[in-house]
């Protein structure tokens, strides 16, 4: 510890100006955050005392959570979300990795739809421009990341490909998707894309806003998956076509399980900042996490208390980042080889 | 074995033809790799082509299953010409082997893996079959208690011969090696000509670029000499070996040989 924090006059300095300043920011947060804080009060308790309002969540948990959909019906978005978060969960486990996953996924994403949405079965119909909250944060991220990732494995291939059209094509989408911002994209998928429609036929605000998500994460997956295939030897590949495998076989069982290998840390890096930057579409009116708890501060009886409530929501995002980060690292070593 | 017995034993008729090229030319640019390049080769013969780096035997091999492509003349593989028809393309691949000199097995699969993917995906063989060939072979290459490793943690010389096991699951025809020994420390290189000298004695018909003169001395029919893209000389080991009649083949014969 000495050798570390006081060899030297300047090292000693610096950890005396550090500690000193550490000793004026945390025995403060730790008082407001813990020891002065209210957990279960109303807002006029709140106001009274000095410490951190954490009242403010319980008391609007429903709401930030699950936005405008009928209070009564609350429970469907809940074991909606349980079920996606146990799948997730299930598909972790490599060994779980066959055919019969696949078909749990189409059964549970059928039955999460048939649960938001109603309509049949006696339940009742939930329009989703009264979707909201966590569901609609996890849904974009969730099938933005799985739909963008084999789109950006075939722009990768595209981009990589001899024939003239494929590569040029790849190459446009890639790079004019890649230089616009994901709020433009966002725009465009809100006021653009209808225009574009035929009369009468609308598509939903939500798919429009999915679909802006998929496609500008896909090109950054797509450059990142490119760099692993160009770290794949071409011996790899002389020694696949040796064989007499064609070229979805030569890629599918020999290229791309090396080269998804190696990019695993910068595409996780863009899954989780897609995951981020879901919470963009409050710029086209949909309520998302972000936006929900924004609209609970906006409570005349609850303003003011915004640093709890974007503490909560904060939390919530970093437990999901961190998983994913945690899992990726999990992957790599698993796959070492 | 002395070189009469086994010239006699291939059977030189135009039904026995395995590979035929005919004035083949290669560029890369403005470099003429090939040079009217004619060979051909029957059933069960064993052809060794030498010469110094850069005279284009193994761009002339890797043409053999368009690894490279050609630009002029033709090459016919059990009667079946290259051209830009992926699907003969494939066929052909499927008959003739390949051995690299830097081995080239997949990394991210285990031995019996990398043995068992060609008979499975290309000659659709079910899975128990074609691992119970995998082990077949490589038994033959003695590293039968390798096969649940990772290519990786072999030595040079047991990836070599778990690569030569790997194009035999094919059943080829043809097995072509691109020096197959040039990568690898001096002491491993043994074990990997007991392997090919073994499927030699067999009967398999091979082309092999390699600078190892015992090997051919030991198992060619025919010695192939390769300078500036083209071929110098052609002949029996017995010959070439001690009888050269070209004055690039004494040069060349005297800096491998000391």
């Amino acid at each position: 510890m000495k050798s570390n924090l006081f060899n030297g006059v300047y090292n000693s300095l610096l950890t005396i100006v550090i500690l000193f300043f550490l000793y004026q920011v945390i025995p403060p947060f730790v008082k407001w955050a813990f020891i002065d804080s209210f957990w279960f009060s109303t807002s006029e308790q709140c106001r009274a005392g000095h410490g951190a309002c954490w009242s403010i969540i319980p008391a609007n948990i429903r709401f930030i959570l699950f936005g405008f959909y009928p209070h009564e019906l609350h429970w469907r978005p809940f074991v909606a979300i349980i079920m996606l978060v146990s799948l997730l969960l299930y598909s972790k486990n490599r060994n779980h990795w066959k055919m019969s996953l696949c078909y749990l996924w189409i059964a549970g994403l059928i039955t999460m739809g048939i649960l938001m949405r109603g309509g049949v079965f006696g339940l009742r119909a939930v329009e989703s421009d009264q979707w909201g909250g966590l569901p609609l944060t996890l849904m974009l991220s969730v099938f933005g990341m799985v739909a963008a990732y084999p789109l950006g494995i075939l722009l990768a291939l595209g981009r990589r490909s001899k024939m003239p059209a494929i590569k040029t094509v790849s190459i446009l989408y890639i790079e004019l998707i890649r230089g616009v911002p994901l709020i433009s994209l966002l725009f465009m998928s809100a006021v653009l894309f209808p225009l574009f429609l035929p009369q009468g036929l609308t598509l939903n605000k939500i798919l429009r806003a999915q679909a802006a998500i998929i496609m500008f994460t896909a090109a950054y997956i797509a450059e990142v998956v490119r760099g692993g295939l160009q770290a794949i030897t071409r011996g790899q590949y002389e020694a696949a076509e040796s064989l007499g495998l064609n070229y979805a076989q030569k890629m599918r069982l020999v290229i791309l399980p090396q080269a998804l290998k190696i990019v695993i840390p910068p595409s996780v890096g863009i899954l989780i900042s897609a995951f981020k930057d879901t919470s963009l579409v409050v710029i086209i009116a949909l309520y998302d996490i972000l936006k929900t708890t924004k609209s609970a501060l906006a409570n005349p009886l609850w303003t003011g208390f915004s640093p709890e409530a974007y503490i909560f929501v904060a939390l919530i995002y970093f437990v999901c980042c961190y998983a994913m980060s945690n899992y990726s690292r999990r992957l790599e070593k698993e796959l070492h080889t | 074995m002395n070189d009469e017995t086994t010239q006699n034993s291939i059977k030189r008729s135009s039904e026995n033809k395995i590979i035929e090229i005919t004035c083949m030319h290669k560029w890369f640019g403005d470099l003429h790799v090939l040079n009217d390049i004619s060979l051909t080769v029957y059933k069960g013969e064993r052809i060794v082509i030498c010469g110094p780096s850069g005279s284009g035997k193994s761009t002339l091999i890797r043409c053999i299953n368009r690894l490279e492509e050609h630009q002029k003349g033709t090459i016919l593989v059990d009667g079946i010409e290259l051209t830009n028809n992926l699907k003969n393309i494939e066929k052909i691949r499927e008959e003739v082997g390949m051995v690299f000199q830097h081995f080239n097995l997949f990394p991210h699969l285990t031995i019996i893996e990398n043995l068992s993917l060609g008979p499975i995906w290309v000659r659709k063989k079910p899975k128990k079959e074609a691992e119970e060939m995998a082990m077949y072979y490589l038994e033959k290459v003695h590293i039968a208690e390798q096969a649940h490793k990772f290519p990786g943690q072999l030595s040079g010389g047991q990836q070599q011969r778990v690569a030569i096991a790997r194009s035999l699951c094919m059943k080829p025809k043809v097995l072509l090696f691109d020096e197959p020994t040039s990568a690898l420390d001096p002491e491993m290189v043994k074990e990997v000509l007991d392997v090919m000298i073994n499927l030699a004695e067999e009967g398999m018909t091979m082309i092999v670029v390699s600078h190892e003169m015992g090997f051919a001395k030991s198992v060619a029919h025919r010695v192939m000499f390769m300078d500036f893209g083209q071929f110098v000389e052609e002949n029996t080991p017995h010959e070439f070996f001690h009888n050269p009649r070209h004055d690039r083949t004494k040069l060349f014969l005297s800096q491998i040989l000391h």
